[in-house]
Order: structure tokens, then C-alpha cells, then sequence
């Protein structure tokens, strides 16, 4: 679980976060939706600590995320994965060594142990056979997969992904969205998603949050987004040919 | 008032840099690594500008001997001092500091804006000093092997000139070599190198760090750090001479 109670985060005279207070469950995805510049690339790097609120905190269950030093962080970080949004693999390395890497960091495994949880990682992403190959020769989906393949490497109790199935096609979309839910069903993971793909949101929406103009708008889930009847929600909602076509 | 904020911010990235490693394994394969980036590339390089450079000084040195007072052992004499004071380890410094400084930069700027860094950081590892920590190790530690090795080539430039030409015999060469010899002057070389070794990995590894934006940025930092290790260089050859030869 983490608690998030009135945080605040400007870049200088522009306001970006809003006094927001949500809760983030375990075991769920929780979505926050919004449109382009509204503030949830911000909101996640403020719950990772790569950017630091102005105001409020950041609970991870009981610890106090917002109050610490970057030391202190650390014991936190080892049980957080993270999806980035161009996946960020290490260039240097390759597939076996990117997902290998938080082992070899903070474990004392045998290469050979580090080998074996790499393959079960790659296998759980529907990869295989791609242990050698170096990032560049990789596609868009094949980089995401391994991206949450290095992220859930250590078992995470925290899973942050940033648009997930952007840049992808609307199959291999869903296959990342359908794996992220398993994957937080199957380990209890409490995983935090943003995006602003509505096929998502209906898809594997256990809770959506949705951010207007940097304040949180509205909260419920993938049943009863549809029928809400907030304004700003609907025209967000309902912003594309096809989901207009669906609502009548 | 720029340079100063520059200033401020390189001190606190270095801070940040130069810790303890979160784990001596994976340092140590880092500067395995860095050790071949840095240095083993550069040796082909250093050879051929050291040979160049030797043969220049011994030719010009000759060239300036007209007074048949003065004898042609000073050629080598000459050589030896001004490529073991200044020639190796300041002018291989400054190109060191092209071909290492831009690498540096641009690996890890580039590193930057893909989220690398970020990615680094969300894992706990402290990414200044994962990145650039074993890349000033590896050119402290790796830079004078380079610097010493370039006397010898060097050296070895104005011996070949003594073998193609008759400017000056080789007897008169090595002799002027072994010339009232001081090792202190190695010394001072080296002590040159390790400062221009951390200056040039330091601040290219800040540079690298600070990229905002995209590939244009990753130029430009990578421009920067060539331009300001160089002039730091300048500098400290200046202040480092002052200190240790006067
Ligand atoms: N480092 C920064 N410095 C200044 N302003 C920033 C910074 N990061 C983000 N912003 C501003 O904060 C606002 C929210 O940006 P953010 O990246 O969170 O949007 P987003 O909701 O993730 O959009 P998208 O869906 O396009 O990714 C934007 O107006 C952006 O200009
Ligand atoms: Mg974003």
C-alpha cells in the first residue's frame, strides 16, 4: 500500500501536482489516466523519489518515503520495479545482463542462480532465446517485455509502469497491459500504471485515478468509468470516434 | 556568474562520485572495462603522435644548433627533457582529453536521456557514482602508463631521425639521452598526468551528467568536456609547474 496525502510539485511559477491524496492497494493496478501534460509522468517520478515533492508525503505502507535521503531510500528502491517509458535497458549490456543487473547489485547469487531467475523472468514475458542480443537489436514490444522483466527480477512489492503500450501496436499493447495484470494478480503487487489508452483502462483498470490540470479529478474503476458523469472525465473519456460510437 | 554555478554543481557531483562503491564485484568489471576503453584503445594513437612529436623536437633542437661550440649530444638531451617535462604529459593529456573526454561525455549523456540513469537511481544504485566513479580510477591509473610510454615512443622518434638522417649520429643521440638524467623529472610528469587524468575524466563524466533534451544536447556536452578539461589542463600545468619546479 502506499499513501499519498496532499502533495504539491511546482517548476517554478507553473503548478503541476495539486494537493493530490490518493491510495495505492496491493495486489491491484492502479491507473492513473489524464491527458498529455497533466501531470502523471511527474506524479510517478515524485512516488520514486526521482523527483522531490514541494509538499505532502509518501508512504510506502509505514515508512515515511518523503522524509528520506537517498541512503535511507535504498532499502525501499529494492523492493520497487520500473517500467520506463522507452524502457531505458542498459545499452551496454545485454538482455541476460539487464535483467541479471539488480541481482548482481544486491544479491550474493552464483552467476549460475542469477542465470536460471533470468530465464524464468525472460519465460514469464513470453521471451526466449534472447539472452545475448544487446538492446539496439530489439523491437519496441521485445524492450518493454524485457524492461518489466528487469523490473520484476528481484520480486517487487511495488511495480511503477510509465505508459506502458505507447509507441506499440494495439495487440502487442495488450499483451504488455495483460501481462502487468497478471503479473500483479499473481504476486500481489502493487502496481501503478500511467496511461491514456482507454482500451487499457477498460482492459485492466482495477482502480482508475484521473488527473485534470494536475489535480485528481475523479476515482473509481474500469466498471463505472464509463457511466460517470463528470464533465471534464467524459470528454476525456469519450474523446475518440470510437468510444463515442460505444456510448450510444 | 554561470562558471560559478558550474563550479558548485561539479563539486557536489564529485562528492556524490567519489564514494564507496555499492558493490566491489561489479567495480571491479567495471574498471576491467574502462581500463580497455580508455587505455588500450588509446595506445595506437599515442604511439604515433609520441614518434611524430620526438622526431619534430630532435630535428628542430638540431636545426637550432649552428655555433660549433654547442655539441649534438644536446639534441638528445634537449629531446629528453622537453618530451619527459612537457611534451608527453601535457600535449597526450590534451588529446586524451579529445578522444577520452567526448567518449565519456557522450556515453554517459547519452545514457541521460534515454532514462539510464533514472533507471539506475529507481534501483537504489547512486548512478555519479556507479558512472563516473570507475572512469577516474581506470584514467588516474591508466593515463601514465600511457604518459611513460610515450617518453619511450618519443625517444624513439628522435633516434629514428638519427638513423634516416645525418642531422646528428645515434652515439651523439643516446648519449645526450643519458645526459645528467633526474628522475625527478618523471616524477613530475607523472604527478602532471594523474591531476590532467582526473581533471579530464571529472569533468567530462559532469558534463555527461547534467545533459537535458535529446542527441543535441549529447553533442554539445560532449563538446564542453573537451573545451573545458583542455583549458583545465592549461591551467594546471601552469599552477603545477609554479609548485614543483621553481
Ligand atoms: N523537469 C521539469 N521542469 C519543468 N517542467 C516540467 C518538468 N517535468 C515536467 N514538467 C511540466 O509538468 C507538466 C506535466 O508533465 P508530465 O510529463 O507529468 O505530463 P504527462 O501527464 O506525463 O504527459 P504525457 O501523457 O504527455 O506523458 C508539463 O506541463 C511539463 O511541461
Ligand atoms: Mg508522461
Amino acid at each position: 500500500m502506499i499513501t499519498v496525502t496532499n502533495i504539491e510539485k511546482s517548476f517554478g511559477q507553473k503548478k503541476v501536482l495539486r494537493k493530490i491524496s490518493l491510495n495505492f492497494e496491493p495486489g491491484k493496478t492502479n491507473l492513473i489516466i489524464g491527458k498529455s501534460g497533466s501531470g502523471k509522468t511527474v506524479m510517478m517520478k515524485c512516488l520514486v523519489g526521482l523527483l522531490e515533492v514541494d509538499k505532502g508525503s509518501i508512504f510506502y505502507h509505514d515508512r515515511d518515503f518523503s522524509a528520506m535521503n537517498d541512503k535511507e531510500r535504498k532499502s525501499i528502491r529494492k523492493e520497487m520495479g520500473m517500467l520506463f517509458q522507452g524502457g531505458a535497458l542498459f545499452d551496454s549490456m545485454n538482455v541476460e545482463e539487464n535483467i541479471g543487473f539488480p541481482m548482481k547489485m544486491y544479491t550474493t547469487k552464483s552467476p549460475l542462480e542469477i542465470r536460471k531467475r533470468v530465464d524464468f523472468c525472460l519465460e514469464r514475458v513470453n521471451l526466449k532465446g534472447v539472452n545475448k542480443l544487446s538492446p539496439s537489436e530489439l523491437s519496441g514490444g521485445m524492450i518493454k517485455r524485457v524492461a518489466i522483466a528487469r523490473a520484476i527480477v528481484l520480486q517487487p512489492s511495488y511495480l511503477f509502469c510509465d505508459e506502458p503500450n505507447s509507441g506499440l501496436d494495439p495487440q502487442t499493447g495488450n499483451l504488455i497491459d495483460d501481462l502487468i495484470l497478471e503479473i500483479t494478480h499473481e504476486y500481489n503487487i502493487t502496481t501503478i500504471v500511467n496511461t491514456h489508452d482507454m482500451n487499457s483502462v477498460v482492459e485492466i483498470g482495477d482502480k482508475v485515478h484521473y488527473i485534470y490540470n494536475g489535480e485528481l479529478w475523479w476515482s473509481g474503476d474500469k466498471n463505472n468509468i464509463l457511466t460517470a458523469t463528470n464533465t471534464e472525465l467524459q470528454d476525456f473519456v469519450f474523446s475518440t470516434e470510437l468510444t463515442r460510437r460505444l456510448k450510444t | 556568474m554561470l562558471l560559478l554555478e558550474q563550479a558548485g554543481e561539479y563539486v557536489l557531483l564529485m562528492q556524490r562520485a567519489l564514494s564507496k562503491p555499492d558493490k566491489w564485484a561489479v567495480f571491479r568489471n567495471q574498471l576491467m572495462n574502462e581500463f580497455t576503453n580508455l587505455g588500450i584503445d588509446s595506445i595506437g594513437i599515442v604511439a604515433i603522435i609520441s614518434v611524430f612529436m620526438g622526431a619534430v623536437v630532435s630535428i628542430q633542437t638540431a636545426y637550432n644548433i649552428d655555433s660549433p661550440l654547442i655539441p649534438l649530444t644536446m639534441v638528445g638531451f634537449t629531446a629528453r627533457q622537453s618530451v619527459i617535462l612537457e611534451f608527453s604529459p601535457t600535449i597526450i593529456s590534451l588529446i586524451l582529453a579529445g578522444k577520452v573526454g567526448s567518449r565519456i561525455a557522450s556515453e554517459i549523456g547519452s545514457m541521460k536521456i534515454s532514462q539510464q540513469i533514472d533507471a539506475l537511481q529507481v534501483l537504489g544504485v547512486n548512478p555519479a557514482n556507479f558512472l563516473i566513479f570507475p572512469k577516474i580510477i581506470a584514467s588516474v591509473l591508466i593515463n601514465p602508463v600511457l604518459i611513460i610510454f610515450s617518453i619511450f615512443m618519443s625517444l624513439a622518434g628522435g633516434y629514428l631521425i638519427a638513423q634516416l638522417t645525418d642531422l646528428y649520429t645515434p652515439q651523439d643521440y643516446v648519449t645526450g639521452l643519458r645526459y645528467s638524467f633526474s628522475a625527478f623529472t618523471v616524477f613530475y610528469a607523472i604527478i602532471k598526468t594523474v591531476v590532467f587524468a582526473f581533471i579530464i575524466s571529472s569533468v567530462s563524466g559532469y558534463h555527461g551528467y547534467k545533459v537535458k533534451g535529446g542527441a543535441l544536447q549529447v553533442g554539445q556536452a560532449s563538446t564542453n568536456a573537451v573545451v573545458h578539461s583542455s583549458i583545465g589542463i592549461i591551467l594546471f600545468n601552469l599552477i603545477l609547474t609554479q609548485l614543483l619546479l621553481t
